[in-house]
């Protein structure tokens, strides 16, 4: 990387008349009155144009500010920034894949909804559940998808009920998610352990409660060991167990939320299975159910007979759609790839090595980081800046001074209930020598914060940007470039 | 295959330092009743060489590209030039998590940025966010916005709006206590603006509606914005095909408050439905009811442009259940994809693929409607999708086609049981002369 070229915005290098393709000349007399009564526009004001060169030149510098999982070490908590196998893209990137229009006729797509099929039957065997719905498009739309399950449920039954607790460890998505379901959310207190108490659930569950929606492992990666006596209690008042997955990377081949007595959950195949988060999405949320809510899923389902495959729109109790066709078909091949590729043993050792590697860093770094719990932890421990404090430093400053290390920095802006929290989940694909590049700079932060407080503060040093103003950004909103006058 | 690179002898190691014998042990705080005492049911390990030919064997059993195909309603088949596939497929862009490093992901957040004001210009708004899951959410997320812009319970939709984009937002609102009315639609295929004026009251928030609708005919987005805004109503404009922006004036210019939509049409392919590309607009007053993440400008500590994540107050992960949207991750790659597509097109490519679109469109539909039988169903003026209708079932029609190598258009009987004998066809700058004609020539013989 040299960050000496400072790249422009496009619109800065754009002069009239460049275009960077050339399309086809029009092989039909052209109309000259088209549209002559609708409002048309002569110009698109400020569209940038340049060649191909200058194309190619702009996103090949642009990708190289970027850190990304390809280059290094990606140990943000509760995110599973595992390493994405190449030839899965290549699988996904097939023209057979790529090229189908999604209303074709069944009996064209065969390939397609047979692979679909394949992949919801293995994740319902990974998660030990009945039904799998591949549609929702990311986690978060898979917590609403699964929350709209539950509420339909309770409103055949005579009564939507009205709360959904909630763990104060949870994600942020899980409370809103619920609100958007129309559910008011009523959080749960942690224990000392850091996990759900029994009593407590007990006291707020009632008959008027749809849901607990509870993260297991939790979000400090701290497994809930009563998560059966917990959904017992639960069942007891006539409510569902939903279970975010999204830290199926500590659980899968060695235990099965169907087993742990979970009504539903989400998974997120852009962590658990692997496929690429694209600087943001596309993800992959879908949701698998027990029986019980099966009959509430999204339409269409997918249905197999004789070795034909077949979409089902009529199924009268579901929830409807709650997305355009049938969710994000080329992620979810990505996904049954990394399936494939592993196999039963592969998927066991995943899991395995991810929980290893997580407790590595938690014992190399215990006692020069605080851990407010200690608990055992499976695929990600959280320690906080709580002694580094003492010394005026924060988990800002140390994930900033990270990035001069050329390491990406650990989750920070949660779980709320740990103040100062660097949240680390290393995943299974990092090597030991990965790992120990990111202790020693950990262990460095460390005794930089008592010896030389300025430069933590002023980090990071050797970024294509220094430390950026986010007060400002959101103070004075710049949204959009404007041309000047 | 495991993509794992620790050894047996890192195991160990590894095993010493945290003062354990066995990975085993790591699991204790798993109760025994609940652990798996066997390996999972599953096919595998497959080596590299034969996954690869399984996914070759269930793609041959997709039949779709043997042929000529005029379907689009929602996801359109457009040509896409090889430097996106390439600059896209850099690891740089595929691999990253989500911004909130800016110091270390200034590519995504320019490129978010860059995104942004293509939306803003395309529309003609103030404001866009970084993305959405796709048109159909986006759709949901612009009449819940507009329900808490107004916190006013009635939604309208118009009944021409793509069906499955209705289907969400019923999906959607039904949970909330909010009332949609579907608007219908007259000769024209436009919004029937009797009816629509017989529904506006002062309940209302908003007016959702599709230009070009699934009809493919452009709506009278002034009139409409102007009977809305009567009404202390906002209009919102979905745009499934957004090549359209290029060539009709910008929504926004004609009174739009909110611009949501598909942008798969600018450097994705088909697909089978995904991933596809949500985007939203709107004006600067409501940017912050504006769901999903935002990328802004600021300056780092030297005094150098750099770009974040900014307005972040509305979202989840500080706001948690009072956030505008719950959504998280969205379809950031999908987005940088449909920058290098628009930014390699430019301004004059953009606007020759939308009169090529326009252009190809109105051939078809003259020498579709020149075979006998064959009839123009609407009126309204179109821009690359119309509807025919056809002396019998289209059902039947459409098989025949089929035995042809042709997928002649999309059904519409199902979801507007009065158009059985109709269907929706699609025609862009990738159909030559040859393939429109040997269309005409097919549907000549069928309806022989």
């Amino acid at each position: 990387m040299i960050n000496v070229i400072r790249e422009p915005l496009i619109f800065e290098i754009s002069s009239p008349g460049k275009t960077a393709v050339r399309l086809p000349e029009l092989d039909i007399p052209e109309k000259k009155d088209l549209l002559s009564d609708v409002p048309l526009r002569e110009n698109i004001e400020g569209f940038p144009e340049v060649s191909e060169t200058e194309i190619t030149r702009h996103f090949t510098r642009l990708s190289q500010m970027n850190y990304c999982v390809d280059f290094g070490f990606y140990p943000l908590g509760s995110c599973t920034m595992k390493y994405n196998p190449k030839v899965n893209e290549k699988i996904a990137g097939m023209e057979c894949f790529t090229s189908g229009h999604p209303l074709s006729p069944e009996k064209l797509v065969q390939g397609n909804l047979e692979l679909m099929k394949t992949l919801e039957k293995l994740l319902c065997e990974i998660t030990g559940m009945d039904a799998v719905t591949l549609q929702p498009a990311a986690g978060a739309h898979g917590e609403l998808t699964g929350m709209m399950l539950i509420r339909a449920y309770h409103e055949a039954h005579g009564n939507p009920r009205k709360y959904v607790l909630i763990p104060d460890s949870a994600h942020g998505t899980n409370p809103s998610s619920a609100h958007i379901c129309g559910y008011t959310v009523k959080e749960i207190k942690s224990n000392e352990r850091g996990t759900i108490s029994l009593e407590d659930l007990a006291k707020e569950m009632t008959e008027e409660v749809a849901a607990l929606m509870v993260t297991n492992p939790n979000t400090l990666g701290v497994f809930e060991s009563d998560i059966c006596e917990i959904a017992a209690i639960v069942h007891d008042q006539g409510g569902f167990v939903y279970m975010d997955g999204a830290n199926l990377n500590a659980l899968a081949g060695i235990t099965r939320p169907g087993e742990m007595k979970v009504d539903v959950l989400h998974l997120n195949l852009h962590k658990t299975f692997s496929t690429p988060h694209g600087g943001g999405g596309p993800g992959s949320g879908p949701v698998a159910v027990k029986k019980i809510l099966e009959p509430y899923l999204p339409v269409p389902i997918i249905e197999e007979k004789d070795g034909r495959y077949h979409l089902n729109y009529n199924r009268p109790q579901s929830i409807g759609r709650v997305k355009s066709f049938y969710g994000q078909f080329l992620v979810m091949l990505k996904a049954l790839a990394y399936i494939l590729a592993l196999g039963p043993q592969g998927l066991k050792e995943m899991t395995e090595v991810a929980v290893l590697n997580s407790n590595y860093l938690r014992k190399s770094l215990e006692g020069i980081y605080h851990l407010k719990y200690d608990s055992p932890t499976l695929h990600e421990c959280v320690f906080s800046d709580k002694f580094q404090k003492d010394f005026g430093v924060s988990n800002l400053d140390i994930s900033k001074r990270l990035l001069d290390y050329g390491l990406h920095p650990p989750t920070m802006s949660f779980p709320l209930i740990v103040h100062g929290a660097l949240m680390i989940e290393p995943t299974e694909t990092e090597s030991r020598r990965d790992l120990d590049l990111f202790i020693e700079a950990m262990k460095a932060i460390d005794r930089e914060a008592r010896e030389n407080l300025e430069l933590l503060r002023t980090a990071p040093h050797i970024t294509y940007v220094r430390r950026l103003d986010e007060v400002q950004a959101a103070r004075n909103p710049i949204l959009r470039w404007e041309k000047k006058d | 295959m495991s993509y794992i690179p620790i050894s047996d002898k890192d195991k160990k190691e590894m095993l010493e330092r945290i003062g354990i014998s066995s990975v085993e042990e790591l699991f204790c705080c798993i109760p025994e009743n609940i652990r798996l005492k066997k390996l999972l049911d599953l096919p595998g390990p497959l080596s590299e060489p034969d996954l690869r030919e399984y996914f070759e064997q269930r793609g041959q059993k997709n039949s779709y590209n043997r042929y000529l195909s005029f379907l689009g309603g929602g996801a359109y088949n457009h040509f896409i030039p090889a430097v996106v596939d390439y600059l896209s497929s850099r690891g740089e862009f595929v691999s990253p998590y989500t911004p909130y490093q800016p110091e270390v992901s200034q590519g995504t957040l320019q490129v978010i940025f860059e995104f942004q004001t293509l939306i803003c210009q395309l529309t003609g708004l103030d404001i866009a966010n970084a993305s959405l899951y796709d048109g159909a959410t986006g759709a949901a997320e612009a009449v819940l916005m507009a329900n808490r812009v107004k916190s006013k319970r009635r939604l309208l939709v118009a009944s021409n709006l793509n069906p499955q984009y209705r289907q969400v937002i019923y999906t959607y609102t039904k949970n909330l206590g909010l009332e949609v009315v579907e608007i219908p639609y007259d000769q024209a295929g436009r919004i029937d603006l009797k009816g629509l004026e017989a529904t506006l009251n002062s309940e209302t928030s908003v007016l959702l509606c599709q230009s070009p609708n699934y009809f493919g005919v452009i709506e009278d987005l002034k009139t409409l914005a102007d009977l809305t805004h009567e009404h202390q109503a906002l209009l919102a404009v979905v745009i499934s095909e957004p090549v359209s922006l290029a060539w009709l004036e910008a929504p926004g210019k004609l009174g739009a408050d909110i611009v949501t939509g598909e942008a798969q049409s600018f450097g994705l392919p088909l697909s089978y439905g995904g991933p596809y590309l949500g985007f939203m607009a709107c004006k600067k007053e409501f940017v912050r009811q504006l769901p999903g993440r935002i990328a802004g400008q600021t300056v780092d500590a030297e005094g150098k442009r750099g770009f974040v994540l900014t307005l972040s107050t509305r979202e989840q992960h500080i706001r948690r259940e009072k956030a505008t949207s719950n959504i998280c991750t969205n379809q950031a790659h999908c987005a940088l994809r449909a920058t290098i597509y628009l930014e390699t097109l430019g301004k004059q490519g953009l606007r020759k693929l939308a009169w090529l679109n326009l252009q190809k469109a109105a051939y078809a539909l003259e020498r579709l409607t020149s075979i006998p039988g064959v009839k123009r169903k609407f009126s309204g003026p179109v821009f690359n999708e119309f509807v025919l209708e056809f002396p019998d079932d289209w059902e039947k029609i459409s098989q025949k086609l089929e035995e042809k190598g042709i997928l002649g258009g999309l059904a519409l009987g199902s979801d507007y049981p009065g158009l059985k004998k109709c269907a929706l066809i699609t025609v862009t700058e990738i159909h030559t002369r040859e393939k429109i004609d040997t269309y005409v020539q097919a549907l000549g013989e069928v309806l022989r």
